[in-house]
């Protein structure tokens, strides 16, 4: 059970909802609404006052490293540190036939993880994050626009893994543009109003 | 092997080439001649304010006066470091870490040279710690100025990075390593090359002035060494110093990165 308990994003109201496991949540709203800024802050990636729960336990409670194995954070443009993907997974999983399951189950094989990131598709790219995320079994799945990146054959196969992670009991939150995969995928959808165009500062600037 | 001292006529002899200098950049109209006149004359009242005042200390032979001079440095240093940074850190931790770095580092050196090595009486005698201070400081400064110019500008750049290592649970030392290290090796570049190519592409400033002032060239030598030892092991402790305590900063305690603690800073030449 996920429980989010009024989490201040400004300059949205303050959010309380709750994700029971196995159930998926998708946010929507225009760009700059706060979608990612939500995601990251359920992950402890920004400073974001508030509450945040995952079975009981708040995330300022927990350190910081551990809480991030149990709440996977999945950016919509997933960064790497090494020149292969291979580099970047970790090295206790690399051997198991798991690993070729969910390479496979997103149309990737295991050649992928070691050709160059500079020479992998942005597609490619994504999907190899997703892999990359559940590594560690995660019990809190926060995607980034999951799909925006993939061609049709690759979203739906992304998709049913979603559903595969939902059917394991696993939480899953999602930003997304697409409102047909948050009506297939998701229990409940919470939509983020469009954010206020502040023009402040325009004023002074010319 | 006399000391030849040189008369103020000698110096208006040498700075006939800068007038020179001058005199080519009115006729190719560089409009250099003004900024050269005032660097000139800049430089002349720097390094005659700074003689003055080191013959008053040496001659006082205060431990006052000592720590008031290495304390200017001190100044110095960490607004020459902070001002140099293309993104600096919110509030003073630039220049904090710009002067403190590189002070204690040259401290310690400087202080173990004077103790163990040369054996001044007393320590602190200023006519041997300030020279040495001011030179290791000197070097150790161009290495943080390095290390923190390199951490803040790799870790904007390479932000997906140490956010994805972050998001996967790496702890904020093991997501920061790669740009640490890379942080780390810039600031001691400097340093290692000027070892390498000491007295082949140029023999080393202080080996020059006493080989003029009439010191022995192997004396000398025997001197640079000893002060590139200083200035090596000065630098490698300033650049940790500056290397962690910047990624610190860039971090916090929840093992965020944290690059709003960043302002940019536009530069002006």
């Amino acid at each position: 059970m996920l429980r989010v308990d009024t989490l201040r994003l400004a300059p949205l109201p303050p959010l309380s909802f709750e994700v029971a496991g196995g159930e998926c949540l998708a946010v929507e709203g225009a760009s700059g609404s706060g979608k990612t800024r939500l995601l990251r802050a359920i992950a402890d990636l920004d400073p974001v006052e508030g509450l945040v729960f995952v079975d009981g336990a708040e995330r300022g409670e927990v350190p910081a490293p551990q809480w991030r194995r149990t709440v996977r954070y999945v950016a919509a443009e997933p960064g790497w540190w090494s020149d292969t993907p291979r580099g970047c997974f970790a090295p206790e999983g690399m051997d198991t036939g798991r690993l070729d399951r969910q390479l496979d189950h997103v149309g990737l094989t295991r050649a992928h993880l070691d050709r160059e990131i500079g020479v992998l598709s942005t597609g490619e790219r994504s999907r190899l994050a997703f892999v990359r995320a559940l590594q560690g079994e995660p019990k809190v799945l926060l995607l980034d626009e999951p799909t925006a990146s993939l061609d049709p054959g690759s979203a739906a196969l992304v998709e049913e893994q979603i559903r595969f992670q939902l059917y394991a009991g696993r939480i899953v939150l999602l930003s997304t543009h697409d409102a047909g995969l948050a009506q297939r995928l998701s229990h409940t959808r919470l939509k983020l109003p469009k954010p206020r165009v502040v023009l402040a500062n325009d004023a002074g600037a010319a | 092997m006399t000391y030849v001292s040189l008369t103020p006529l000698d110096l208006a002899l040498a700075a006939i080439l800068l007038v020179v200098t001058a005199g080519l950049s009115l006729a190719f109209r560089l409009g250099l001649e003004r900024t050269i006149a005032v660097s000139a004359v800049r430089m002349c009242v720097q390094l005659a304010a700074v003689a003055l005042v080191l013959k008053l200390v040496f001659e006082s032979g205060s431990s006052l006066a000592t720590a008031a001079f290495a304390l200017m440095m001190l100044a110095a240093t960490a607004y020459e470091v902070g001002s140099r940074q293309e993104r600096r850190f919110q509030g003073a931790a630039s220049y904090l870490i710009g002067g403190a770095a590189p002070f204690v580092a040259g401290l310690i050196a400087s202080v173990f040279a004077v103790s163990a090595i040369i054996g001044s009486e007393p320590w602190w005698s200023p006519r041997f710690l300030l020279p040495i201070l001011g030179m290791v400081i000197g070097n150790a400064l161009a290495g943080v100025t390095l290390v923190l110019d390199t951490i803040t500008i790799a870790a904007s750049r390479d932000r997906a990075a140490i956010e994805a290592r972050l998001a996967l649970g790496a702890s904020r030392t093991d997501a920061m390593q790669d740009v640490l290290r890379r942080g780390l090796k810039a600031g001691m570049t400097p340093i290692l090359s000027a070892m390498a190519v000491a007295g082949l592409v140029s023999v080393p400033g202080m080996m020059t002035g006493q080989i003029l002032a009439g010191a022995d060239p192997v004396d000398a030598m025997t001197y640079q060494v000893m002060i590139l030892f200083l200035i090596a092991g000065a630098t490698g402790i300033a650049v940790v110093l500056a290397g962690l305590a910047a990624v610190m900063l860039l971090t916090d305690d929840r093992h965020r990165l944290r690059l709003d603690r960043l302002t940019t800073v536009s530069k002006t030449e």
